[in-house]
């Protein structure tokens, strides 16, 4: 029971950023299970160059929050060992763009582990990592390489969009006893974005999804949110997008159904065909670049699926084949200007 | 005037009146056809190398690095500062296991050959490093092997029967027959599940003696990885985390002569000793002949007292070779001269340790002759038993369908709808 004076309800749920939330998912795993460690590069006495670590070594000690050499290979190597020594680590890996030094140790050691030891020996183990652009980060600060782990069998991949949903995810990724790639859309982190760029930028206050309980809660791996019903069409989505679909469809005024995927694997199969079944169309939104993205599996699924449903071929607005531009970004950005276009073309088809 | 600043700024004579530059591409000194000779490979006595302190600073023990620790002279006398004086029993043991290593190595070959399995490795020659190294560790420390080192499972005790079922991939595989044979895992022994991609178990193990810190245990962790794969990053980023958090860990380095077909040129073995990596990374570093059992036991119990006093982690280099090809898949007659492991200068590990015990009048040729025959009669039988549940190919697998168990804790609906759709086509086939 709760000490706390004045109404519990009220004292339990406080406005948070998204660097807050996932602050908070840390302390309230940290503070419930000793085997939970924090490591990566920065975020330990500074917290975090983006501060998401911020305060937890104060609170948990260097034994449990530390910062490590600059070698990704060697966050994630290191994470394998401890988690089959039996800790919980969430390695942090500064930018996504730095993860491929690591590809060796996600791929065939942290993913394949309980497979090819049949179960003898785990790595537990979540993986966050800020990713996506729309922050001026050029090619080395903007990618968005989940397509590259949701091809690889034995990793779940995870990308919340609010406040809300980056605290309940990341304590069930936590949680969960297979690795877990976390990736966090840094451009939302501290307001959601509408893809007006040349707008002033938007604080996470006063938004919904922002009220964010201060304890422990979950919000289940492998469900699929809808972030706004609709009847005309389809729209699948996940991390930034979402904010950017959800503002293009009120200025469109179509009355689309917007998915917010949340994961990609496991996917929530079952809500994408309940969507596609009802409105008949299906557009797909990422910011990764196109050709053998998350999207193209998308696809294949809700044609698989719900082909004699669709009124329309499905439509794909996506990041370009092109390494991520630095002047060019908003020419790059899947913005209100593609993803418009998309629309209408599904709405009218 | 130019703003340049450079060599040849404002002298016209860019590229010119300088010699070419040549690209060194190493060499082994002998090939297919060639004698080998080991001549002039300076051998250090027995018994010469002086041991530091376990709590040494690993700036006052830089000459270990270039230097060879042996303790078995050419008499089979154990001397020196490093002479672990092990008692009869556990010599006598070492040298079993050894053996049973050996024989259970050869039997495996065979059964390779005879198509009962897709690959096999041999570790001949090799055998001092993994059972030495066992022997000198506490049976609850957590070993991050390569692929040959099955004399740590066998000097584990751990069931002969259980690493063939592996290489059977058959129904009483535990791993299921998912991995390649020899991949062995095996928590009960602390004995970490073996990778194919080189040297991964490096940071691996470094994590895991962290959280042994972190957590106030008193267990260390040993790895083990070729000379050529010290090149990979994972070897480097190891021995960075080894050394800054100085970890309870200690760093193996087999160092055979041969990856494949390079030989130890390719991992700059030509400017430097592999042991010598430690000194960049002000670890300590200590080379060891490979062949000697004792010393490879010294060694290990050297850098296991220093990891257990909290005084850091060990890079360890086993200076031997391998006898035998890389593996069933490998022709060395290909690539390297024929009879050079009959000239090797530092012998054969198991003839040593043997020549030891009987030196010390606790062993003789009648009883070796006959344990060499008890254990190939062992390894037999117990080929005959795991045969019963299976060889690769000949159809006790373990069920088609646990093909997709173990990717997750749970079956998600994708690997679940696939299972189901692998099942129904082949129902449809009458299969």
């Amino acid at each position: 029971m709760s000490e706390a004076i004045g109404s519990e309800a009220v004292s339990d749920i406080q406005q948070m950023n998204m660097i807050q939330a996932i602050n908070s998912a840390l302390d309230v795993m940290m503070e419930r299970d000793p085997d939970v460690v924090v490591m990566g590069e920065d975020v330990g006495y500074f917290g975090g160059v983006f501060r998401a670590t911020a305060g937890l070594q104060q609170k948990y000690g260097k034994n449990r929050v530390f910062d490590t050499p600059i070698t990704e290979c060697g966050i994630i190597g290191v994470a394998v060992g401890m988690g089959a020594y039996g800790l919980r680590p969430v390695p942090e890996i500064q930018f996504a763009d730095y993860i491929y030094p690591a590809l060796d140790q996600l791929v065939s050691e942290a993913a394949r582990l309980r497979y090819r030891s049949a179960g003898e020996f785990v790595a537990p183990m979540t993986v966050r990592s800020p990713f996506g652009g729309g922050i001026f980060g050029g090619q080395t600060h903007s990618q968005s390489p989940e397509g590259i782990f949701t091809h690889v069998s034995g990793v779940k991949t995870v990308i919340p969009s609010t406040p809300y949903d980056a605290k309940g995810l990341l304590i069930a990724a936590i949680e969960d006893n297979d690795p877990v790639i976390f990736f966090e859309p840094k451009r939302i982190y501290n307001g959601p974005f509408d893809g007006h760029y040349d707008t002033p930028a938007k604080s996470w206050a006063g938004h919904e999804q922002a009220q964010v309980p201060t304890g422990y809660y979950r919000v289940a791996l492998g469900e699929a949110r809808v972030a706004r019903p609709g009847e005309a069409m389809t729209v699948l989505c996940y991390g930034t997008m979402v904010h950017v679909v959800e503002n293009t469809v009120a200025e469109m005024g179509v009355d689309a159904e917007i998915l917010d995927l949340r994961t990609l694997v496991p996917l929530d199969i079952d809500a994408i065909e309940r969507s596609v079944k009802k409105t008949g169309r299906c557009l797909i939104v990422h910011e990764a670049t196109r050709t053998s993205g998350f999207g193209a599996e998308l696809s294949a699924l809700v044609q698989e699926r719900c082909f004699y449903h669709l009124e329309a071929p499905i439509g794909r607005v996506t990041g370009f084949d092109t390494p991520y531009p630095h002047s060019l970004e908003w020419a790059y950005f899947p913005g209100p200007v593609r993803i418009r276009e998309a629309i209408n073309k599904i709405v009218k088809d | 005037m130019s703003d340049r600043i450079d060599s040849d700024a404002g002298t016209g004579q860019l590229g010119r009146n300088l010699p070419p530059l040549r690209l060194h591409v190493p060499e082994p000194k002998f090939r297919p056809g060639d004698t080998a000779d080991f001549s002039d490979f300076a051998i250090p006595p027995a018994g010469a190398q002086a041991r530091p302190d376990e709590v040494a600073q690993p700036a006052q023990m830089r000459d270990l690095a270039y230097g060879l620790v042996r303790v078995l002279d050419e008499n089979g006398a154990a001397v020196g500062p490093w002479d672990p004086k092990l008692p009869a029993e556990t010599l006598l043991k070492m040298l079993r296991a050894m053996a049973l290593t050996r024989a259970f190595d050869g039997r495996m070959f065979r059964a390779q050959r005879q198509g009962k399995t897709s690959f096999y490795m041999k570790s001949t020659g090799e055998e001092a490093v993994s059972i030495g190294a066992a022997a000198a560790l506490a049976s609850d420390d957590m070993c991050f092997p390569s692929y040959r080192q099955q004399g740590i499972l066998i000097a584990r005790g751990w069931p002969i029967i259980d690493m063939m079922n592996q290489i059977y991939s058959n129904k009483g595989d535990r791993l299921k027959g998912r991995q390649l044979p020899i991949m062995y895992s095996a928590r009960a022994a602390g004995f970490f599940s073996i990778s194919g991609n080189l040297t991964t178990q490096y940071p691996q193990a470094v994590g895991w003696a962290m959280a042994s810190a972190a957590r106030g245990d008193t267990r260390i962790a040993a790895t083990w990885c070729g000379e050529g794969s010290t090149a990979e990053g994972d070897f480097h980023s190891a021995c960075t985390f080894a050394s800054v958090y100085r970890a309870p860990v200690i760093m193996n380095v087999v160092n055979n002569q041969w990856a494949i077909s390079s030989f130890s040129g390719f991992a700059g073995a030509e400017a430097t000793t592999f042991a010598a990596r430690a000194i960049g990374y002000g670890i300590a570093g200590l080379r060891v002949d490979g062949n000697d059992a004792l010393a490879v036991y010294a060694a290990t119990r050297w850098a296991a007292d220093r990891a257990r006093a909290n005084a850091g982690p060990t890079l360890i280099e086993h200076f031997t070779y391998r006898v035998e090809g890389h593996s069933t898949s490998d022709d060395p007659s290909a690539y390297r001269s024929a009879d050079e492991a009959s000239h090797w200068p530092l012998g054969d590990p198991i003839a040593r340790l043997k020549k030891h015990c009987i030196a010390l009048g606790i062993w003789d040729e009648e009883r070796h002759a006959a344990m060499d025959k008890e254990l190939a009669e062992m390894v037999r039988d117990a080929a005959r038993e795991a045969e019963k549940n299976g060889i690769l190919g000949h159809g006790l697998h373990h069920p088609m369908e646990s093909m997709f168990e173990d990717v997750f804790e749970e079956m998600p609906w994708h690997l679940r709808e696939q299972q189901q759709a692998m099942l129904d086509e082949w129902k449809a086939a009458g299969l």
